[in-house]
């Protein structure tokens, strides 16, 4: 069921600045690919314009093609609404709804789309999405107690099973382990390890272990000066950026020369 | 695949996906053309029906845009679209339905007042002037509501000014629960109940007569807890750090509060006095009760009945007639002309002493 | 790095703050006794007032209430003077009830509306206009509405009540006999349009609190506008809707001017909304404060007294559901 991604000549803009400057890559179906760089180099508002996030902030809007397989994100007459129930995104911070229960939190967009309808069938999703997140086992017992009362890692696998609940195409993570302790980490590669499996999945990440360990094809990202729009250096195989980048820049990064 | 749970495993197969990115969307245009049309066709409905009230041709434009959207919507996009089409409507509607009156407020005092106010009517009393003849002015109520207002502002300030660093530095245990509470409660007091109390204590009990004291004793009652309150938000705002930098300086207390902690917040705390100030100068009940009003020019304060604006307002409203309604539009005017201005001087001052925690 | 804060957070009560006591000795610095005093002093001042407004008003009462010969409660008539007084506050509690229901039934769902409007739907430069407007509006003296409702509401409401009577009149509510619509009906639009700016810059804020992260987890599940407005900004500001609200009804409880500007009152419950008569708390005091004689003022002070015991159980019922919804702030997450 996962999609390619083609992006062509993108860049994404904050009012009159520039963020992101003309990127073009593919990411191949069923595979884990990493974005790695400096701080503000563009790489989270790349990731946010390949599921029509970014234009959800105030003066944010892009330009260039996104095309998941044959379909242009950016076409006319396509609905971002749709778009994102397509690419589906987990966040930096987990943010499971504080007023929602366990279980509604993961049937939250399956109730959306209204496909769902029996409650024996939401039941069997929620299990299955929970199950596919390695948290059904540690909360069977509390569906019903409210998601804010979970650990952090806990929590950001609740809304990684939100997110394959509605069964997407696309798996967007913004440094999903940023907030996590090395354990909750380890359970949160895991388990993106056993996603890639159904899904295409970008994973932003500050972590270069992480990317090396997690992903298939790496990304680098970076940015002339602060102020000018964040470039794509490079993508290739993971194993080939961290042996032997073919630009300097991202040999520099990855021995941890710069940024 | 089979119905069976086990063919059920790779899950995408239970839950359809739609087909196609792109669903048919109604044009970037529709709503605002909708707007149109349902104006239209209320105004058509009402000049048809002969209906003479205009709110009338508004509700039924609203109602027909509302309804017009959501049908619209559900044919062409999808009861979920709908559903959010019908909320940004409703929104609008909404948004509207406020402005048309809180509009139509400001445009009536500025039009009927600006014919009224001149020079004359800002530097004359009333007077001997009959009810019914135009003429006269609002020297006295201003006076009195200048006086007013003052002897308030400097019984209350104090107190509230107080009372929120007592809170806020001091403040543990019962004495500071029961002021906190008690400050809520005294947010709630209607004003003629102010007035009332007032009533109760100075003139039933005590014997005095009516004055601008009185009136202003009830005012400062109104206007204490909102200072108390604005007061303690400013100086919640004011970093723990500052404190402790002066107190490891070897800093006594009171000195800290008076060279640290009010300087950091002074700004917050003179726009809180004069939006308080600026809430009491419309208070017309206690003014009523306590200090009943006159035609007269009456410049002292603790000796018989004063005038203020909002009561002169009501008092001219009260006569009825043509020329009387003049002059409470007039004294609307320039009471709301009052009251605006000292709100944008106060927020002007909150703007450019903006505490210095974050941006 | 908590033990730095924590000390200045809890030092000990009275006696001198921790910094001075070791420089200074055991002595208490005079300066600081006095500011003390003086700050503490205003504390008490203010409990004293309190205490006195609800002491006054009591003993006034008593007097007035002791010397009623009709039930206070119960009795539709207000003749507070003469031999044998008469007076009960039964018209004066309905429509104070009744206009303040109507004016909480229109304003809080409209100020919602905007409130949402101005959050999250108005381009942000407007909204921040509107939001700065509307503040404004919330300063505007309530004679002032009164005035507007009296000499400008009042005349445009005729042509809409005779609507009203001839599709809604069989319902009894809305049956209106042409005269000028001094009624309760008008009385509770006037005041939804007065506490509107209130509730809604209150309403407002909270909004734009909600979390911008589970606006954006509703987002990426494919919500539409709305239903990112349902998930995730409604639930969380759900009990700041109920604390704005209650502050417009209190307003609106104990609003005067406006009421005895637009009102034509008489002691009368009358079922149809839509026709003059009735009155409120704070009217009737307004309106019969100044042919009242003493007694005839402790009586309007007893009654005066009732509205203040409603108005602070309004208050109270708002702090309670406010302390009661905190767990689902949102605020943990």
């Amino acid at each position: 069921m996962a999609k390619r991604i083609d992006v062509s000549g993108l860049s994404a803009y904050y009012g009159s600045h520039r963020a992101i400057d003309d990127i073009s890559m593919t990411v191949e179906p069923r595979s884990v690919t990493a974005f790695i760089g400096p701080s503000g180099c563009g790489k989270s508002t790349f990731l946010r314009t390949l599921n029509r996030m970014h234009e959800v902030t105030p003066g944010g809007r892009v330009e260039g093609k996104v095309m998941l397989d044959d379909e242009n994100l950016y076409g006319s007459g396509v609905d971002p609404v749709a778009v994102r129930r397509t690419v589906g995104m987990v966040f930096q911070r987990p943010n499971p709804f504080p007023t929602m229960s366990i279980f509604d939190n993961v049937a939250a967009g399956l109730r959306l789309n209204g496909t769902v309808k029996k409650k024996s069938e939401l039941n069997d999703v929620v299990e299955k999405s929970l199950k596919g997140a390695n948290l059904w086992n540690e909360v069977k017992d509390r569906l019903n107690k409210p998601g804010s009362g979970l650990s952090g890692g806990q929590q950001q696998r609740l809304c990684i099973a939100r997110a394959i609940a509605v069964e997407p195409q696309v798996l967007l993570m913004d440094e999903p382990c940023s907030a996590l302790d090395p354990i909750s980490t380890l359970a949160i590669e895991d388990l993106i390890g056993e996603l890639k499996e159904r899904f295409t999945i970008v994973i932003v990440t500050h972590n270069m272990q992480q990317a090396a360990r997690v992903s298939d094809r790496t990304a680098f990202f970076n940015l002339a000066a602060v102020g000018q729009p964040g470039k794509l250096v490079e993508i290739d195989d993971t194993e080939r950026i961290f042996s032997n980048p073919s630009v300097q820049a991202t040999e520099d990064y990855i021995s941890g020369r710069f940024g | 695949m089979s119905n069976t749970v086990t063919a059920r495993r790779p899950v995408a197969d239970s839950a359809p996906l739609p087909v196609s990115l792109k669903q048919p969307r109604l044009p970037r245009w529709a709503p605002a053309g909708l707007a149109a049309a349902a104006a239209a066709v209320g105004c058509g409905i009402g000049l048809a029906a002969g209906l003479e009230s205009r709110i009338q041709w508004g509700l039924i434009a609203a109602l027909l845009f509302v309804l017009g959207t959501f049908l619209l919507a559900a044919a062409v996009e999808g009861t979920r679209q709908a559903k959010d089409r019908l909320a940004t409507s409703l929104v609008w509607i909404c948004f509207l339905l406020a402005v048309v009156p809180l509009a139509s407020l400001i445009w009536e005092t500025v039009a009927r007042g600006i014919k009224v106010v001149d020079g004359y009517f800002l530097s004359h009393s009333m007077g001997t002037l009959p009810d019914a003849m135009a003429g006269g002015g609002i020297y006295h109520a201003l006076v009195g509501t200048l006086q007013q207002v003052g002897l308030a502002a400097l019984i209350a300030a104090p107190i509230g000014l107080l009372t929120a660093i007592y809170l806020v530095e001091y403040g543990r245990g019962k004495l500071a629960k029961a002021v906190t509470f008690f400050v809520d409660v005294m947010t709630g007091i209607p004003s003629i109940v102010a007035g009332l109390f007032v009533l109760s204590v100075w003139i039933l009990i005590l014997g005095f007569g009516p004055s601008g004291f009185a009136g202003a004793m009830a005012l400062a009652i109104l206007m204490m807890p909102v200072v108390v309150r604005s007061t303690e938000e400013m100086l919640k705002l004011v970093p723990n750090e500052l404190r402790e930098a002066s107190l490891a300086l070897g800093v006594p207390k009171w000195r800290t509060i008076l060279k640290v902690v009010l300087p950091t917040s002074v700004g917050g705390i003179a726009t809180g006095v004069m939006l308080a100030i600026a809430r009491i100068t419309g208070e017309t009940a206690p003014v009523l009760l306590l200090v009943w009003g006159a035609k007269t020019i009456n410049s002292n304060p603790f000796e018989g009945a004063q005038q203020s604006l909002p009561l002169y307002v009501f008092q001219q409203w009260q006569q009825g007639s043509d020329a009387s309604y003049d002059r409470a539009w007039g004294a609307a005017l320039v009471l709301i002309a009052f009251v605006m201005i000292l709100n944008l001087v106060a927020r002007g001052i909150a703007r450019w002493k903006a505490p210095k925690t974050g941006r | 790095m908590n033990s730095a804060p924590s000390i200045s957070s809890a030092p000990p009560p009275p006696p001198a703050p921790p910094a001075a006591s070791p420089v200074s000795g055991s002595a208490v610095r005079p300066g600081d006794r006095i500011f003390l005093g003086l700050s503490r002093g205003s504390g008490i001042a203010l409990l004293v007032i309190m205490a006195a407004i609800a002491a006054f008003l009591t003993v006034r009462s008593v007097i007035a209430v002791s010397g009623d010969h009709a039930n206070f409660l119960t009795y539709f008539e207000w003749t507070a003077s003469g031999t044998e007084p008469k007076f009960g506050i039964a018209v004066l509690a309905f429509g104070t009830v009744v206009s303040s229901v109507i004016a909480m039934a229109v304003a809080v769902p409209v100020a919602v509306g905007i409130a949402l409007f101005i959050s999250h739907y108005a381009p942000r430069k407007l909204a921040s206009l509107l939001g700065y407007v509307v503040d404004l509006l919330a300063a505007v003296p309530s004679i002032i509405y009164g005035l507007w409702g009296a000499l400008f509401l009042v005349p445009h409401l005729t042509g809409l009540y005779s609507w009203l009577d001839d599709y809604l009149g069989w319902t009894g509510i809305f049956s209106y006999a042409d005269e000028a619509p001094r009624s309760l009906f008008t009385v509770g639009i006037l005041l939804a349009i007065m506490i509107l700016p209130i509730v809604t810059s209150v309403s407002r804020e909270v909004f734009l609190q909600a979390p911008k992260m589970h606006e954006e987890a509703a987002l990426a599940l494919g919500a539409t506008r709305w239903e990112v407005i349902r998930m995730s900004v409604l639930p969380f500001g759900r009990s700041g809707v109920i604390s704005a609200s209650m502050l417009g009804l209190g307003r609106a409880l104990g609003e005067t001017m406006a009421v005895a500007t637009v009102l034509s009152p008489s002691f009368l419950i009358n079922t149809s909304l839509l026709d003059g008569g009735g009155g409120t708390f704070a009217q009737n005091i307004a309106s019969k404060f100044s042919e009242a004689d003493e007694f005839g003022q402790d009586a309007l002070i007893a009654s005066g007294l009732v509205l203040f015991v409603i108005t602070l159980l309004v208050n109270g019922a708002a702090r309670l559901i406010i302390a009661r919804r905190k767990e689902y702030s949102g605020a943990n997450a």
